[in-house]
């Protein structure tokens, strides 16, 4: 150490920016601390990637037709089979989504505060030589995806502006009404960039944060990151894209659109949709 | 004397912790380019006493990259543009003739601003302090290998120890965090014999002291870019899992305690 200025006694040592408060019990103590919230953050990181992935390979079922990705719906309500309560598996998913989403928005919210305490600003321009893109707008991509996130569930799951045309458990019909909209399919294009430039930094930071560390593959970190937010960003931009271009078009359909509030048995009693028409 | 650089220096000026800051043009003729950055500022600095103006005040001691002493920001970049290398060994030949160089002090919420360019970075030694001691034998000297040190341990050790304290990470940091110092200050001990009797108590404390002063790790990996002697962002991964496991270990530890 090399700091040998004298200083004054009046001044005094440099004061602590902020006070460790009492330590809660363990493992509620490792929440206290900004190393351990980034540890938090990486776990929840990747339980919602996970999530992110999945929900993407799923929704490739649309590409099998409307009985295929309906199927794949009703699926997901009928997880666990008889052995639990019908969308008693689904609706533990859920709660334990919320639960990630709380814990790793909160910790973002609350290291940003962190960082803002303790930044000086330069009074000349900074040349950044490492930080891309990704890595500096972490903070403005996350909200995107936040309000994406609620606007997709008020679009899709709740059918708040398809109105009458919603149809509950009839996926392949709301997506093609909800994205064959020009503004909604703008909406899920930016939204799914934001998501892959966040998911482009955030995989690689995740292995920094839980401390996945090995000379032997730390090249490759980098590689699985964009590999991933790739992949995730042509599945997903494929949704609005093809609905656009009119692979996934109503109009081609040869199955019947479900009866409103028959979730239960979406296709086999239904009105029959003309077809072709 | 053609060879020389004539450039245009914005250098920081202020009176002390407290006082507004701003910056001073100076126009800076006929700087040779063997001269180091410093040596540049001397040079500077002994036309204003000419001119009775008080000179600027900048950090520096060793000036041969070993002290940890120097280290100003110039033009956006800690340390100046040249890779690994302090602000003391940078050169002007680095620079070319009419160059406008912007020379800042570190910030960070916690580097209080002396006078001018020179910054009060001792949270970094409260850091140091919280890590305590290592349990070392104190009597006559060990024998040679007495412990043994797998050859690519006493190196990893050596890479982490090659810090020298400038703070530039810091400084270089965007949420101003001192992660690569403390990783590299906790890892040359963490990875040998030595520093394990101890390792679990002093990764806590010094992570928790160094939250204390510093923001937060966004792993942007700025600090690797602006280190002089280029730790590695590796200890930072280290570090972090370091810190779990400490939490968990001195949990166990004072439980058996009991």
């Amino acid at each position: 150490m090399a700091q040998t200025i004298s200083r004054s006694d009046s001044r005094g040592r440099v004061k602590p920016l902020r006070k460790r408060g009492k330590e809660l019990p363990w493992p509620a103590n490792l929440y206290q601390t900004a190393v351990g919230k980034k540890y938090i953050m990486a776990l929840t990181g990747i339980g919602l990637l996970g999530f992110v992935v999945v929900h993407m390979i799923g929704n490739l079922h649309i590409y099998q037709g409307p009985l295929a990705v309906n199927d794949y719906g009703e699926a997901l309500r009928d997880l666990g089979g008889n052995l639990v309560p019908r969308t008693f598996l689904l609706w533990t998913l859920r709660v334990g989504l919320t639960a990630l989403f709380v814990l790793h928005i909160h910790s973002a919210w609350s290291l940003s505060r962190m960082s803002e305490a303790s930044n000086e600003r330069y009074q000349s321009k900074r040349n950044y030589i490492a930080a891309n893109y990704a890595s500096r707008t972490m903070r403005w991509t996350g909200p995107i995806i936040l309000l994406f996130l609620l606007f997709h569930l008020a679009d899709l799951t709740w059918g708040w502006w398809l109105g009458s045309t919603y149809v509950r458990g009839d996926i392949y019909h709301n997506v093609s009404e909800s994205m064959g909209s020009i503004p909604v399919a703008i909406i899920y294009i930016i939204a799914n960039v934001a998501l892959a430039v966040h998911i482009y930094h955030g995989t690689w930071s995740l292995f920094q944060s839980l401390g996945v560390n090995n000379p032997h593959y730390n090249g490759a970190r980098r590689g699985f990151a964009a590999g991933l937010s790739v992949l995730i960003l042509v599945g997903n931009l494929s949704f609005p894209i093809l609905v656009q271009t009119g692979l996934i078009n109503e109009n081609n359909r040869t199955t019947p659109i479900a009866n409103s509030g028959d979730v239960l048995a979406p296709l086999s009693s239904s009105t029959v949709l003309e077809v072709g028409s | 004397m053609s060879n020389n650089l004539n450039l245009k220096l914005r250098i920081w000026r202020q009176d002390g912790p407290d006082a507004p800051g701003a910056f001073l043009d100076i126009e800076a003729d006929d700087i040779s380019r063997d001269a180091s950055f410093l040596e540049m500022l001397d040079t500077v600095n002994e036309r204003l006493l000419g001119d009775d103006i008080e000179p600027v005040n900048f950090p520096h001691d060793c000036r041969e990259g070993i002290c940890g002493t120097c280290g100003v920001v110039i033009n956006g970049q800690a340390h100046g543009p040249e890779k690994a290398t302090a602000t003391c060994q940078l050169h002007m030949r680095k620079f070319r003739d009419g160059d406008e160089i912007t020379i800042e002090p570190w910030r960070a919420r916690s580097f209080p601003v002396i006078k001018d360019l020179v910054v009060d970075r001792s949270p970094l030694d409260r850091i140091i302090e919280a890590g305590g001691y290592i349990t070392a034998p104190t009597g006559s000297a060990p024998d040679a290998n007495d412990i043994p040190v797998p050859k690519d341990v006493a190196e990893a050790s050596m890479d982490a120890a090659a810090c020298i304290g400038c703070g530039a990470c810091v400084a270089a940091c965007p949420n101003s965090a001192a992660q690569l110092f403390t990783a590299a200050k906790l890892a040359h001990l963490n990875v040998l014999p030595q520093g394990q009797p101890e390792r679990w108590k002093r990764t806590e404390a010094m992570v928790e002291t160094m939250e204390e002063y510093f923001g937060t790790c966004t792993n942007h990996g700025e600090c690797h870019e602006a280190c002089p002697k280029e730790i590695s962002l590796d200890f930072i991964a280290f570090m972090n899992r370091d810190y779990i496991k400490a939490k968990i270990k001195n949990r166990s530890l004072a439980s058996q305690a009991r």
